[in-house]
Formats: C-alpha cells, structure tokens, sequence
C-alpha cells in the first residue's frame, strides 16, 4: 500500500507525520518511506539513515554541433519552452528552460543536434533503524523537481507500506509525488491559511481520484472551520496532535514524536488501521 | 523602485504573516503574492477584485482517434511517458508538441488550456496582484513572472516606492521566478533542525543568483540553541539576522481574525516586526 503526506500549506507538520508513521509501522512489516520534498527534503534530519547509494539524475538537453549546424532555425521553431534559439549565425542553448523533450535533437535536418546529460540532482538510498529510506535533493539554482520525484518513486517496493513525503503546494511536483498512492493524508493546522490549502489539496487529490483523510496538528490554537470543512466535504479527521511546547521542542531538535513520545505509537496505529479500512472498502467497492 | 521577496525554504516559518504586517507598515507600495499554488496573503488583507484575467498557458497533445494509425511513433518517442495506447494522459504531458511535430498521419493536436487566473485587487493598504494557479497544473513559474510584471507596471504607474512579494516555499521553479532581479530576499527561519537546513539552501539559491539577504528568526525562543547557531551560521556566510520575532499565539489569534498582527495588538512581536520593516525599507 502507498500513502502519500500532502498538505498544500507548508509546515503543517508533513515529515512529522511521515517519519513517526514509518517508525511505527515498522513493528508490523516492511516498511518504505520516500521523501520526494526534494526542493527541501527534512526525513533525513530525523531519520539519520545510512546511505548506501547515490544516483545522479540528470535531464537530456541539446547540445549542438555547429559544424553540422546550417542555422534553418527549425530547433527554436519546434521548441515549447524557448530554450533554443538561432539570432543569425549563431545557436544559444539555455539549458535551464530545457524540459529535456527532445524535440530539437529529433528534428534537425542536419543530424547536428545531440542530447547531453545535465545534472539537475542526486536520489540517495539507505536505510535507517529497519526502514528503507530514499530521498531526492534538486541542486542550487535548477528549477525542475518532477523528474528527481519522478526517479525517487522508481524506487517503490510494493510488497509492503510505502510512505511518501510530498512537498507543499498543490502544483506539478506535488501531483507527481501523490499520483498511484492508495491513499492521501492531509496534514493541516485550525487556521484560515490551513483551511484555505487544504480545501486546493483536497481539489487536487480528487483530480486524481485518490481517497483522502485529514491530519489536524496544533489543535488548540485557531479555530473550529477545518473541522466544519471536513464534516460538508465527507472527509474524515483520522488524527489530530494537540499543540504542545513539548512536541514543538523535539521537533526542533530533529526527534520524531514516537522516538520522544513513544505513547504516540498507539495513535499512529490506529491512524494506519482506519486507512486500511478506507482502503480496502474502497477496493472492495470497485470490484463491486 | 525597489522589490524585496520574502522567502523561507521550509513552508509555515511565517512569510505571509510578516507579507500583512508590512502591508500594514510600509508607505508607498503594491503588493504581490507569488505563492500561486496556495496563495494565502489574501486572507490577511480582505482584497475586492477590480480586474480578473484568466491565464491561459499549458498545453495539452490530443489524439484524434479516426486519423490515428496506430504506429506508435509517438509512444516511442515521448521522453514523459506521456502517451499509453494511443491516448495522452493529460497529467504526465508536458505540452512540448514533439509527437504534434512527427505524427506520420497528422492526428495530433496541440490544445491550450486555462492554467489559472490573475487578479488585481485594492486593500485598505494599497494594491494588490495575486493569482490562482488551476489545481494540478504546470507552469507556476511563468504565472509567478506574471504577477511581479503587473506589480511593477502598477508600480511604476503610481510612482510606488516599493514591490513587497509573499513568496512560495522550496527553491525550484516558482522560487527562481520570485527571486530572480529582486532588490532584496528576506529570509525567515525558524529555530529548528528542518528550518535551519532549508535556509542554507535557500541562501545558496539567493547567492547563485546575485540576490542579497537578509535573514529574520521567527520564534526565535522556541529553540535559544538552535538559534545562536543560526546567528552563528549567518556571520560566517556573512549574513545579517535582521530581526529575531518571539513566539506568541497572538500571532495565530492575529490570522484567525483576518488581521495583520501589526494591526492586531501592540506587544513584543508587533515591535520587531515593525523595527524589521524599518531596517529592510532602509536597506532598499
């Protein structure tokens, strides 16, 4: 089974919920948890996994051969993203807008363009304290998440519970992180800015026809709207943490709420029961 | 005319938060939300909406099944894997036309589709440019570049002193599109393990891109450890912690009543959120 951590604000409490979740799960069977908030990636920082591989993704970008090159311009006419162009007798090449299609390459008349990795940032894969761990880091100053998600999900076993940890926002990256999960957990705080996000990640994981539940952190502040939401959309609350100094200050120190309060275990059990129940009701539903 | 960009890395450290406060502080300004995918500035600054524009940009390959051959070319060459038995999956698509470009029995079409909209709206506090990127779609960073091009000519037209932008978390594309020619990025954090990593790489994004920084610690007491090491940190990249904000549920009060918590109540907070304006206004 995939569940994927969304919450459209960030900092609602995602990675506590991922890594606490895997830690508990672990006492049950295989567990996988994959961080693909890879712009900003924070499961290592609690999970202190060991690694034990490194793979560089790169994204194929044109790389011209100006002895070949009769300067037709067709590459920049047939390139979406403008990351070629022919000014006269000269081709420029930016290959930070290059999606990496390969379009040019493939349309050349005169065979002069070829495609060239460019590094765009590294998956690490390891493990910790009995999980498997895999995360993505998009290097400084590139733009483009997907395709290092893209490769962190690569790694998905599915002969146990695989978590995924999904960047905020509810944009490309995020539907490349949450699409193919069985199940979707909203993690969201009693405020008119976690209300307001999570009602377009909600939008967003109905797009994808995934079923979804609601994580309430930090109750005890704000007010009561999320609960109203929850209750007209039909979406069930599954979990909610109280705010309190004393989680604030093991998350601060990277601790995970079960390591620091390992009475938290039983609740996360029961979190992963009831989305179990969904789950299967939900297949059994379609068999139907 | 002067941009500053306000940025965190990590989500939730406060941005939008600060974004009101000095909507509230600053005198002559337009103000921009570039956190298109889940915009939020608007719940602090109960905008009305003077003009709407839809922003049309992603494009989406179709097959027209009558014309379609079957020959596969298409599925062969989509670098996205965007195209299984001869239907486009609409969400893997980039729109880069390659399979619109070499279809052999010219049964592919490239179609438009509408990606979000934009807006431009008045506040008691001045203008404001915000947008709505459509749920599940691409090209956040354009529609990014798109609100600061409307804020500046707004700007420019009024003769403001200043551009405040709220800015989206991460340091990918939208981030990029935010930051890129801005005068100034102030930085919040917080005293955390999670905080403090994503600051560094949100600093070295400023740096790869000539931006200078500013960095504000916001519930700086949560962790008074983590946030020497901060203050630390910041000295030795050179960096200047402008401004250190206690924690207070005030804060979260402010927000659940729609208020910038300058305008909210006087106290610790409101001071240093006042005197951080100061100090960023004069640096501009």
């Amino acid at each position: 089974m995939i569940i994927s951590i969304a919450s459209g604000k960030g900092g609602t409490g995602k990675t506590l919920v991922a890594t606490s979740l895997a830690l508990t799960l672990k006492d049950r069977g295989k567990v996988q948890l994959l961080d693909c908030d890879v712009e900003e990636p924070n499961d290592h920082i609690f999970m202190k996994p060991t690694i034990s591989h490194s793979e560089v993704v790169s994204v194929p970008v044109p790389k011209v051969d100006e002895d070949k090159c009769t300067y037709c311009g067709i590459c920049a006419e047939v390139c979406a993203y403008n990351a070629i162009a022919v000014p006269g007798k000269r081709v420029l090449v930016f290959p930070e807008l290059c999606h990496g299609c390969g379009a040019c390459a493939y349309l050349c008349p005169e065979k002069a363009i070829s495609e060239e990795a460019k590094e765009i940032g590294v998956v690490e894969t390891g493990h910790s304290d009995g999980i498997a761990f895999v995360h993505g880091k998009l290097s400084i100053g590139e733009a483009m998440a997907p395709p290092i998600i893209r490769k962190v999900k690569a790694q998905a076993n599915n002969d146990g519970t695989v978590i995924i940890d999904v960047p905020p926002g509810t944009s490309c990256p995020v539907v490349e992180a949450i699409k193919d999960s069985d199940f979707c957990l909203m993690v969201t705080e009693p405020t008119p800015f976690g209300l307001n996000d999570l009602a377009l990640a909600v939008e967003t994981v109905r797009t994808l026809d995934i079923p979804c539940g609601v994580v309430l952190n930090r109750v005890g502040v704000g007010d009561g709207k999320v609960e109203k939401y929850c209750q007209e959309e039909k979406i069930p609350i599954l979990l909610t943490i109280p705010l309190d100094i004393k989680i604030a200050h093991l998350y601060s120190r990277g601790i995970t709420l079960v390591a620091g309060m390992p009475q938290w275990k039983e609740s996360f059990f029961k979190l992963f029961d009831k989305i179990g129940e969904i789950v299967h009701e939900r297949s059994r539903g379609t068999e139907r | 005319m002067k941009e500053v960009v306000v940025l965190s890395g990590k989500g939730g450290t406060g941005k939008t938060s600060l974004v009101g406060s000095f909507a509230a502080l600053a005198q002559s300004k337009v103000l921009a939300d570039c956190d298109v995918d889940a915009a939020d500035l608007h719940l602090l600054l109960s905008p009305s909406v003077k003009e709407k524009h839809e922003f049309w940009s992603e494009q989406v390959a179709i097959i027209d099944e009558e014309k379609c051959t079957q020959c596969g070319l298409c599925q062969d060459e989509c670098h996205f894997n965007a195209i299984n038995d001869f239907r486009v999956d609409p969400i893997s698509c980039e729109g880069c036309g390659f399979c619109f470009q070499i279809c052999p029995a010219e049964a592919i079409m490239m179609k438009e589709s509408l990606s979000g909209h934009w807006f431009i709206s008045d506040t008691k506090y001045g203008p404001l440019v915000h947008a709505r990127l459509g749920i599940a779609q691409e090209n956040s960073g354009k529609l990014v570049a798109l609100v600061r091009q409307q804020a500046k000519l707004i700007a420019e037209k009024q003769g403001a002193d200043y551009i405040v932008s709220d800015g989206p978390p991460g340091i990918g594309c939208p981030v990029i599109s935010s930051l890129s020619g801005a005068s100034l990025a102030l930085l919040v954090t917080e005293p955390t393990l999670s905080g403090m990593h994503d600051l560094e790489r949100v600093l070295s994004v400023c740096h790869h891109f000539g931006v200078l920084s500013l960095v504000c610690i916001n519930k700086y007491d949560l962790n008074e450890d983590n946030t020497h090491q901060i203050e630390s940190y910041c000295t030795n990249r050179g960096v200047e912690v402008a401004s250190k904000i206690p924690f207070d549920n005030v804060v979260t009060e402010a927000l659940v009543q729609g208020l910038p918590i300058v305008e909210y109540c006087q106290g610790k907070v409101t001071d240093e959120i006042e005197s951080l304006w100061h100090h960023v206004s004069h640096m501009l």
